[in-house]
């Protein structure tokens, strides 16, 4: 019997066909009166900087879907490899699933070369992939890392742009995170220096953008060494409640006391042993 | 990919839910611009402003949009910062494997030829306007504007980006054939000067390059250090 399938070869990579129905659906949602649940946006304020030794990145904690805070304390400052981190704003799965596959790919591209991985080399691959997605792939990213020629910083917008410059902000806070920046940057800073300068413009973003907020989590990346600081800053602690609404036992006086015993019967039991080996 | 091809029309994002999410953050990186290319007895003066915009923000107010190709080629950028660095380093890596199979260095028609072939390819989907200027030894300077749709002209002197419309005028006035590098210089910076004073999205500092047989001369020119042209403020 011929057969009428065609034989395609398998086709990689993120298929986009749902964003029409989610249109038309969406459409039909209006008419009713009700609207989409919306992908979880890291609302967000990260930055980064380069001083004297290495870099200092930088990212708040809050994880928004649509106006509520749909994890209080995530991570932004994502893995890429030993000497180099990427913190991640735009859509969350974007920024997490991007930075994962450059990372594999780049300790795949690592162990050919033999060599310690270079920023340039990160920026190279995050842009290109993100550029064939023609910005459809909603991640927005402050790249850092310190090889053999030193400490480097990139900002990547999902169009696939990139800018290699010694401080940077992306995020809706990022405009509150450029102003400290703006004002107080000094190139060749020492790292205490440069923590509290990255540590303040965080705050920035998060006290004055309603999309960032809980804490400031730090990344600092030397020759050799990396401090993965998280909390760095708990800047919005909750608060403790100075009363409590509880009862205390005899509050209620009680008049009578009924006891009525449940009989249960077993009816069958019967044990099975999981194969765990 | 005719499913992919029928969703370009839909750019807007599914959720209506946008306020967390200001709109020049939504918005394309674009080299908003104004690039400048001249040709001199010798070589090219190649200028162009430093700003960078994200609908209103400036996302990098110290961009380097002279770009260099090869040793003694190099294209001003303006338009999409995405595509045209995209096609930029598509083109530099196509020009230095043909450098090396040719065992020479490549000429500026080769190099203006190959932004052509991938900016009128894809002219649908890009929006790049690029000057490619440069020295080679058979003709020497030359500049080659490829605008938006992957025309190819070359031209002895051009301007291109946002900014470019503002000077026409002075570009027709105070343009000379024959003139010297100085004179070259001081044009482009005089031009970009007053370009960056009118167009919103042009600014920052003036970046020069001059290309030449010798090599490549680049230098920066602050916004406190720009020429002063009596104006109307």
């Amino acid at each position: 019997m011929a057969t009428l399938t065609v034989n395609r070869p398998p086709q990689g990579g993120f298929c986009f066909e749902n964003c029409k129905r989610n249109g038309l659906i969406e459409g039909e949602a209006n008419k009713v009166g009700c609207s989409l649940p919306s992908a979880r946006k890291t609302g967000t304020t990260i930055c980064g900087v380069v001083f004297k030794d290495g870099i200092v990145l930088g990212a708040d904690t809050r994880a928004t879907e649509g106006m509520i805070v749909a994890d209080k304390n995530c991570s932004k400052i994502h893995y890429i490899s030993p000497n180099i981190y990427c913190c991640g704003a735009g859509t969350a799965a974007d920024t997490e699933m991007t930075t994962q596959i450059i990372s594999s790919n780049l300790e795949l591209h690592a162990l050919s070369t033999g060599r310690l991985p270079r920023v340039a080399t990160a920026n190279r691959m995050l842009k290109q992939m993100l550029f064939r997605y023609q910005g459809y792939i909603g991640a927005a990213l402050v790249l850092g890392g310190v090889d053999c020629n030193g400490p480097h910083l990139y900002s990547i917008y999902p169009h696939g742009s990139t800018d290699k410059l010694p401080y940077v902000t992306m995020g809706s806070g990022s405009l509150a995170a450029m102003a400290v920046f703006e004002d107080r940057y000094k190139p060749d800073m020492e790292e205490e220096e440069a923590k509290g300068l990255v540590r303040d413009a965080i705050a920035a973003g998060i006290f004055n953008d309603l999309g960032s907020g809980s804490n400031i989590d730090l990344c600092v990346i030397t020759k050799g060494k990396v401090d993965y600081l998280r909390p760095h800053d708990e800047a919005n602690k909750k608060g403790v409640r100075t009363g409590d609404y509880k009862y205390k036992r005899g509050t209620t006086g009680v008049l009578t006391k009924v006891v009525t015993p449940l009989h249960l019967e077993v009816v069958e039991e019967n044990i099975q042993t999981m194969d765990t080996s | 990919m005719a499913a992919v091809a029928s969703m370009f029309p839909m750019q807007q994002r599914v959720s209506a839910q946008n306020d967390l999410i200001p709109e020049w953050m939504r918005e394309e990186v674009s080299t908003g611009t104004t690039i400048m290319a001249v040709e001199y007895d010798g070589g090219v003066v190649i200028g162009a402003d430093s700003r960078t915009t994200t609908g209103a923000y400036i996302a990098n107010r110290v961009t380097d949009k002279l770009t260099p190709i090869h040793e003694r080629i190099f294209c001003c950028r303006s338009g999409s910062a995405a595509d045209t660095q995209a096609i930029a380093e598509v083109v530099a890596y196509q020009l230095g494997f043909h450098s090396i199979e040719l065992d020479e260095p490549p000429l500026v028609e080769t190099a203006a030829h190959l932004f052509k072939a991938s900016c009128y390819r894809y002219r649908e989907e890009l929006t790049a306007g690029i000057l490619v200027a440069g020295w080679d030894r058979r003709r020497g300077g030359q500049v080659y504007c490829v605008p938006i749709g992957g025309m190819l002209v070359r031209q002895p002197v051009s301007v291109g980006g946002s900014g470019s419309t503002y000077i026409y005028g002075f570009m027709d006035s105070n343009y000379k054939p024959n003139m010297t590098k100085e004179q070259c210089l001081e044009l482009t910076a005089s031009a970009l000067t007053l370009a960056m004073e009118r167009d919103g999205s042009s600014g920052g500092v003036v970046r020069l390059a001059s290309i030449s047989e010798s090599g490549v001369e680049r230098r920066v020119i602050l916004g406190n250090q720009l020429p002063k042209i009596v104006s109307t403020h």
